[in-house]
């Protein structure tokens, strides 16, 4: 176990049958044993087959990070675990919808940092837009950091959904 | 009936529970559960065991899977019958106790609506079970109900619960059999991988200093892993030592037996611990109340550990060689590669640390000195040897329960268990009151065995209701109570660590004993001094009715050994009889329970 103090973020995706309170199972794992969580998201997957898959983003020294694989693995309903950032390259994207209350010289920073971004346009009034945006989770935090002094009101983020790079599958 | 009928659901569920080999539930009726009871009263395969209070079904149930290998059943009603059973489905959890409990429900159509006796019985026990299920169609009852029980017994056991809503037991349901395929996605390892075991050969070859750390695990995988770890013992020559779970799996009698670790562990099976060179731990799980100061713990062990729950490893203290799965697989195992393995054992360095261990060993750790003289004080240590040593004399079959503090670690110290199944005790949970209904679920599946629950005075108050169900079933449960009139745990560490300020530890206006065992029509027997303790003892043990023995013990006195509270192995307080070593305790170990 070694380098058992250093802390590290995981991205661990759970396919877990579709069935109720299977969220709060894995909820309720994560604040009964004091683990962080730093995003969560969870949708059905599999049509026919009844799973769904969970994305958590988690930290804690390797001791810590193991033990929640070890914990998740043995929920009744939960059939794989995968801990996608050490088990080789994965992508991980988040969408966040984005809005901006800005009038004047600042629309047109926002415009064009927005373009920089590739971040979309989805509303927009006379003091306001609202931009789509998808990458990775840095990305949008960096996007949000620049738009704070322009206006930024409110965010709406969906965490993050990973997937393994290559031909890998969970 | 056939098949594909389709019958009550009530009827559905016991066909079910006869399939899975039921033959007792204990549990306690109310408005959810009626139709259940009425299929019961029309059926004869399967005994309902009526309990007065919905924890102590579920402990009766605990002590009946513990002293059988089977899977314990309780039925419970809605709203209050189940969350009186929660403090024993997290006892059966901590302890990893095989339970199906089956609770009713307000029916689907209400369900949220705040209805009389409703609460969110699968909310409130999803983190206290193994698993639970809200059964929500008809056609699926069968099937969660066989699911149930596998899972309860698979792997890593524990409790299940299956919440029946009042429809769903009464509308037509079909039946279906269990299922044959496996479970589409609760599979427990339980070959263990032959490379872990050949790196953990390799290790225990090249040992010195080496010593077997048992747990539960070992009884929960059944008598023949006993066994095999008892030949482990023996063919190695490698001391062995046991969690308070694990008692009975290594014969105590065993000279290669140390005692219990831990907490209140002997000398020699701490000092071995913490001396020793590789550890192997068989279904234990490194909890505080065995570890100590984990940075002390051990240190210079290479740890081998076999776990049927890989959460279990490396969950508090790093190991060297990791084994998932069975016990009694990975010991048998273990035992061949033992013997295939060529090279020999340094058995110069066993022997110079078996001479080390004897010496630990010839402390006497647990001594204790009983004034002889009539009228003296009754040393408690003193009350469980004499208890011991005349069932033993005795020659029936003995099972031990106890309830939990003081006394609870006197028995697991003082009295010797040489099998497995034979001791039940709330370890993880610690739960007071539980042995008055676990001994009551163990004299249920063994009818002609001598049962006996060792109690303090005030755990044995927690349940004390069950004298009832005793008297109902004629069940001669003996209950010895160790009677301190103190909390005598609390009350120990009040003296230690608090400076003897003994707030609330004292039970002022107890019941007089005797009596209370007459009004629930059981015998009620009193030792005050030395020279009662025997014939009291040969009289409960004679009667064929339940008794209560209240044993009037020296209020003083104190469990030794002690591991205070953030401290390690080697810094163990003794008893007034001994030299410490004691390092005392720190304000870092002040905060620790």
């Amino acid at each position: 176990m070694a380098n058992g103090s250093d802390f590290r973020t995981a991205t661990i995706s759970v396919l877990v049958d579709n069935e109720a309170g299977v969220l709060a199972r894995v909820i309720g794992l994560f604040s009964g044993r004091g683990y962080n969580i730093d995003s969560l998201t969870v949708a059905p997957v599999e049509d026919g087959r009844g799973r769904s898959r969970i994305n958590v983003v988690t930290s804690g020294t390797e001791m810590v990070i193991e033990q929640i694989k070890a914990q998740l693995d043995r929920l009744v309903p939960v059939h794989r675990v995968a801990d996608l950032s050490k088990e080789g390259a994965h992508l991980a994207r988040e969408m966040a919808l984005i809005k901006i209350l800005c009038a004047g010289e600042r629309r047109a920073e926002a415009l064009r940092l927005a373009d920089a971004f590739r971040a979309r346009v989805v509303d927009a009034t006379t003091e306001s837009f609202v931009f789509e945006m998808t990458g990775n989770p840095d990305k949008l935090d960096a996007f949000l950091a620049l738009m704070r002094p322009l206006g930024l009101a409110e965010v709406s983020r969906t965490g993050v959904a990973a997937i393994a790079r290559g031909t890998r599958v969970i | 009936m056939t098949t594909n009928e389709m019958r009550p659901g009530a009827e559905i569920l016991l066909r079910a529970l006869k399939e899975q080999g039921v033959e007792v539930i204990f549990g306690y009726p109310g408005g959810a559960v009626l139709p259940i009871y009425d299929a019961i009263f029309q059926q004869n395969a399967i005994r309902h065991i009526l309990v007065r209070h919905e924890q102590a079904a579920v402990h009766a149930a605990e002590g009946y899977a513990r002293s059988t290998g089977k899977v314990g059943v309780v039925l419970v009603t809605s709203g209050p019958g189940a969350t009186n059973a929660v403090t024993g489905l997290v006892d059966a959890l901590m302890d990893s106790i095989p339970i199906v409990c089956l609770t009713g429900q307000v029916p689907t159509h209400l369900i949220g609506n705040d209805a009389f006796q409703e609460a969110d019985t699968t909310g409130i026990t999803r983190p206290a079970t193994k698993h639970n299920y809200l059964v929500r169609k008809s056609e699926d009852l069968a099937r969660v109900v066989h699911e149930a029980f596998y899972v309860a017994r698979s792997g890593r056991p524990g409790p299940v619960v299956v919440d029946l809503p009042k429809d769903i037991v009464i509308n037509p349901a079909p039946y279906t059999p269990p299922a044959t395929a496996p479970h589409r996605s609760y599979r427990p390892l339980l070959d263990p991988d032959p490379a872990a075991i050949a790196a953990a050969v390799k290790l225990l070859k090249a040992a010195k200093r080496p010593i077997i750390y048992t747990g539960g695990g070992v009884i929960n995988a059944g008598p023949k892993a006993a066994e095999l770890l008892t030949r482990l013992v023996r063919e190695t020559g490698f001391p062995c030592t046991s969690t308070l779970m694990g008692l009975g799996a290594c014969p105590a009698a065993d000279r290669h037996f140390l005692g219990m670790l831990g907490m209140h562990g002997t000398v020699e099976a701490n000092l071995a611990m913490h001396g020793c060179d590789v550890m192997l731990a068989v279904g234990a799980r490194f909890d505080d109340r065995v570890t100590g100061r984990l940075n002390a713990f051990s240190p210079g062990a290479k740890k081998i550990h076999i776990d049927i729950d890989p959460s279990s490893i490396n969950k508090n203290v790093p190991v060297e060689v990791a084994i998932v799965g069975d016990a009694g697989r990975a010991l048998s195992a273990l035992l061949a590669a033992w013997t295939q393995n060529t090279t020999p054992p340094d058995r110069a360095a066993l022997a110079a640390w078996w001479r080390e261990i004897e010496t630990w060993r010839a402390r006497d750790c647990l001594r204790y000195s009983q004034a002889t003289a009539p009228g003296a004080i009754i040393k408690p240590q003193h009350a469980i040897r004499r208890l011991y040593e005349i069932t033993r004399e005795s020659g029936r079959e003995t099972f031990i329960s106890t309830e939990v503090g003081q006394h609870q670690m006197w028995a697991a110290q003082h009295f010797r268990f040489e099998r497995p199944n034979h001791w039940m005790t709330s370890g993880g949970l610690g739960t007071m009151g539980y042995g008055l209904p676990a001994a009551m679920g163990v004299q249920i599946a063994h009818p002609e065995a001598l049962v006996i629950d060792i109690a303090g005075e005030a755990s044995i108050l927690m349940n004390i209701q069950e004298m009832s169900t005793l008297a109902q079933y004629r069940l001669p449960v003996k209950v010895f109570i160790l009677n301190n009139q103190y909390m005598g745990m609390v009350r120990q560490w009040q003296e230690l660590l608090h400076g003897g300020r003994y707030a609330e530890s004292y039970t002022a206006a107890l019941p007089d004993f005797v009596r209370l065992a007459e009004s629930f029509h059981a015998v009620g027997l009193r030792a005050r001094t030395i020279e009662e303790l025997d014939p009291v003892i040969h009289e409960m043990l004679a009667c064929d009715r339940a008794v209560i023995a209240d044993i009037a013990v020296d209020q003083a006195e104190n469990c030794f050994p002690m591991i205070p509270s953030g401290a390690a192995h080697n810094e163990m307080i003794l008893g007034p009889e001994h030299e410490s070593e004691a390092a005392g305790i720190t304000d870092e170990g002040l905060v620790l329970v």
